[in-house]
């Protein structure tokens, strides 16, 4: 009754092979895009861009990222962290040696440069699997973390260590640096995360995305049936490096502002991601945007009960934020393996059929 | 160049002492992982929740007092005894095979002919939240353990070595010591899974899940005694640790150590997990000592992951590791 698809019917492939073949899901989200477009860059203020709107919108990216490689081609990455340092980084050097270029195409070239520096720790992939290449990518991390520490160059000699973003504005408004207004910053994220949800989408339902699900399901009758484990494994790592380094370069550019790197983008940082694709859905681009919701969300709402309604101390809030969130996946991982993606299925066809279940 | 040799002779010892702490840590990830193949990523968590509860045992601390007195206004502080070290082995020994029991019953029970990956997930899971749940029962705060081993440097060798080599060899004693209780540790693991009937079944179930069900083995009882097994050798680890830098957070981290010295050995063997923990302790102190310098040094932090890296392009079984056989 809630959900309408009724009367809806289609007289073509290519109106039956849209992404969102429903009218209501069409027109939702027509209109969610319509309202976080059109007005919530009016109402947005500080603490809600900085708590929730941004992390929210940035670590989507990353999520989707990580969903393409550990949900759709099934090489679980523990580097995530580490390939968002090299987008971080990369826009800072980009920001400092070509002040007059466009910084969203900066962020674009910080992520193409992830993509490769992605391919590079994917090669591995190609012998070793499993776990014994998820904790391998946890090379990548460990060393690139301590490569950005280490080495002077990427951050420009600067005393402290720390990377800094400077000023940089699109069409006039600053998106970078202190001066950047709420609306301007959410805005930027919500350009690349729609554009990286668009092209994610259309790529998993092409050729490309089919290859990486059979490399997924069975690697070996993949390579039978000719699909190239070389091409398809290192794209995946190509294109889910890709989105990681916007990401990265995004968390860095315009919502921190400054960062160090072992501290913005340590081993916690890839956990937290792949925490996102966990309970998100593995193998779903709602699933990426649903966990990166839930695990921007959750310690929000969790602060604001223990410590601002109960007047618990910070400390043991964040012991319990801890407990909470590994108890949740290894609930979900039981009981919905497929995540909050399967869940709001499961709720759409209960409301298909409301209020008469059968 | 005499002075470069002994130096890093000294090195090399210290690195072989170091090692064998990593081997420890190694030892839980493939016992658990020979006989239920779960990848248990929670192994360094395990080993600082027992030393927060060793510490917690023996300084007689109310557990939860800092969530009960949130809750309620209270202030507990401690229950005003202290207990002695071994007892408080014997009780923390106790609490992990609780921990074991509770792990099976409430998560490995449900996961059981999921894929390797999903476990493995599973456990980091459980890593977060045992962490929380030991910071939450004892407190966060850096604490120190001390249940009588000894410590410092040994006097005797660096008297003997500066007679012979007219250079003093620094050792800890508490490494010499961790090395001959990894040792012990090791021969009762071996002897137990070579003479004991439960030694034996251990073997059955991580030879073949089915088979070892079909003539009545109950692999619930395996896996709990598994992980008991794991959370002792935890416990030790703990122990080692703990006394070595104190009771903290970067405890846990240890188990990211442990990974590559795994990956090197071959995740199914004893003796991979001693000799790779060999090969990395001795490697990566002896790559600071040589390239360190060179390089801005701190390489211990990703040096033994780079190592396994490269290894395993080259033998992705690890050194001591079953081949891996796939068929479709």
């Amino acid at each position: 009754m809630f959900y309408r698809e009724a009367g809806d019917f289609k007289t073509s492939y290519q109106d039956d092979g849209q992404t969102f073949p429903i009218k209501l899901d069409r027109f939702s989200y027509y209109v969610i895009l319509g309202l976080a477009a059109m007005v919530v860059p009016f109402v947005i203020n500080d603490y809600w861009a900085s708590a929730v709107l941004l992390p929210f919108l940035i670590y989507a990216i990353a999520a989707i990222g990580l969903n393409i490689l550990t949900g759709y081609a099934g090489q679980v990455s523990l580097g995530t962290g580490g390939f968002m340092a090299v987008g971080a980084y990369s826009v800072y050097k980009l920001m400092t040696s070509f002040p007059d270029v466009s910084i969203l195409l900066h962020i674009l070239l910080a992520g193409g440069i992830t993509a490769l520096v992605g391919i590079a720790f994917g090669l591995p992939s190609l012998r070793i699997k499993g776990f014994y290449l998820a904790v391998a990518t946890l090379a990548a991390q460990f060393f690139l973390v301590w490569l950005f520490n280490k080495v002077p160059w990427f951050y420009n000699y600067s005393a402290s260590g720390q990377i800094t973003a400077p000023e940089r504005s699109v069409l006039g408004w600053a998106v970078t640096g202190p001066a950047a207004s709420p609306a301007a910053k959410y805005l930027v994220c919500l350009l690349f995360v729609f554009l990286a949800a668009w092209v994610a989408r259309n790529l998993t339902r092409g050729m490309i995305g089919r290859k990486w699900m059979a490399i997924r399901d069975m690697d070996i009758a993949a390579e039978i049936i000719g699909v190239n484990p070389l091409t398809a494994k290192l794209s995946a790592f190509g294109v889910s490096s890709f989105f990681v380094g916007i990401a990265g370069a995004l968390l860095f550019a315009v919502y921190l502002g400054a960062a160090e790197v072992g501290e913005a983008f340590g081993i916690n940082k890839s956990f937290l991601v792949l925490f996102m694709v966990i309970i998100g859905g593995l193998g779903s681009i709602f699933g990426s945007f649903a966990g990166a919701a839930f695990m921007v969300l959750m310690p929000v709402v969790l602060k604001n009960i223990l410590v601002g309604t109960l007047g618990w101390p910070t400390d043991l809030a964040a012991h319990i934020e801890l407990m909470i969130v590994g108890a949740l996946i290894i609930f979900f991982l039981i009981v919905e393996p497929h995540g909050l993606a399967r869940l709001w299925q499961l709720v759409k066809e209960k409301l298909r059929l409301w209020p008469f279940p059968h | 160049m005499m002075d470069q040799l002994i130096f890093s002779a000294e090195v090399l010892l210290n690195g072989l002492m170091t090692g064998v702490m990593y081997s420890l840590v190694a030892l839980g990830f493939v016992l658990i992982f020979k006989a239920s193949g779960v990848f248990n990523y929670a192994q360094g968590v395990l080993a600082l929740f027992a030393a927060l509860t060793l510490v917690g045992i023996m300084e007689g601390q109310v557990p939860f007092r800092h969530l009960i007195n949130a809750a309620f206004g209270t202030h507990l502080e401690n229950f005003g005894w202290t207990v002695g070290p071994v007892m408080a082995i014997l009780l923390t020994a106790g609490v992990m095979v609780i921990l074991a029991i509770a792990i099976e019953k409430l998560v490995l029970q449900h996961l059981v002919g999921q894929e390797p990956i999903i476990l493995f997930m599973a456990t980091i899971g459980l890593a977060y939240f045992l962490e929380g749940l030991g910071d939450v029962m004892w407190g966060a705060d850096i604490k120190t353990l001390d249940v009588g081993l000894p410590q410092g440097i040994s006097d005797s060798i660096e008297q003997t070595t500066a007679n012979w080599f007219g250079y003093g060899f620094f050792i800890d004693r508490l490494d010499i010591w961790a090395t001959i209780i990894a040792a012990l540790l090791v021969a009762a693991l071996v002897a137990f899974s070579q003479y004991t009937k439960q030694g034996r079944a251990m073997r059955a179930v991580a030879d073949d899940h089915q088979a070892a069900l079909s003539v009545g083995i109950s692999l619930q009882f395996i896996w709990i005694m598994v992980w008991s097994i794991a959370g002792f050798v935890a416990l030790v680890a703990g122990i080692m640790w703990g006394t070595k830098s104190g009771v903290q957070f970067s405890l846990s981290l240890i188990a990211l150590k442990a990974l590559p010295v795994l990956m090197l050995g071959g995740f199914t063997s004893i003796p991979g997990a001693i000799v790779g923990g060999l090969i990395i302790g001795v490697g990566e102190k002896l790559f600071e000592f040589w390239v360190g310098p060179l390089v801005g040094g701190a390489t211990e932090n990703w040096f033994a992951y780079v190592l396994a890296l490269i290894f395993l392009v080259f033998r992705p079984q690890g050194l001591f590791g079953e081949r891996i056989i796939e068929r479709v």
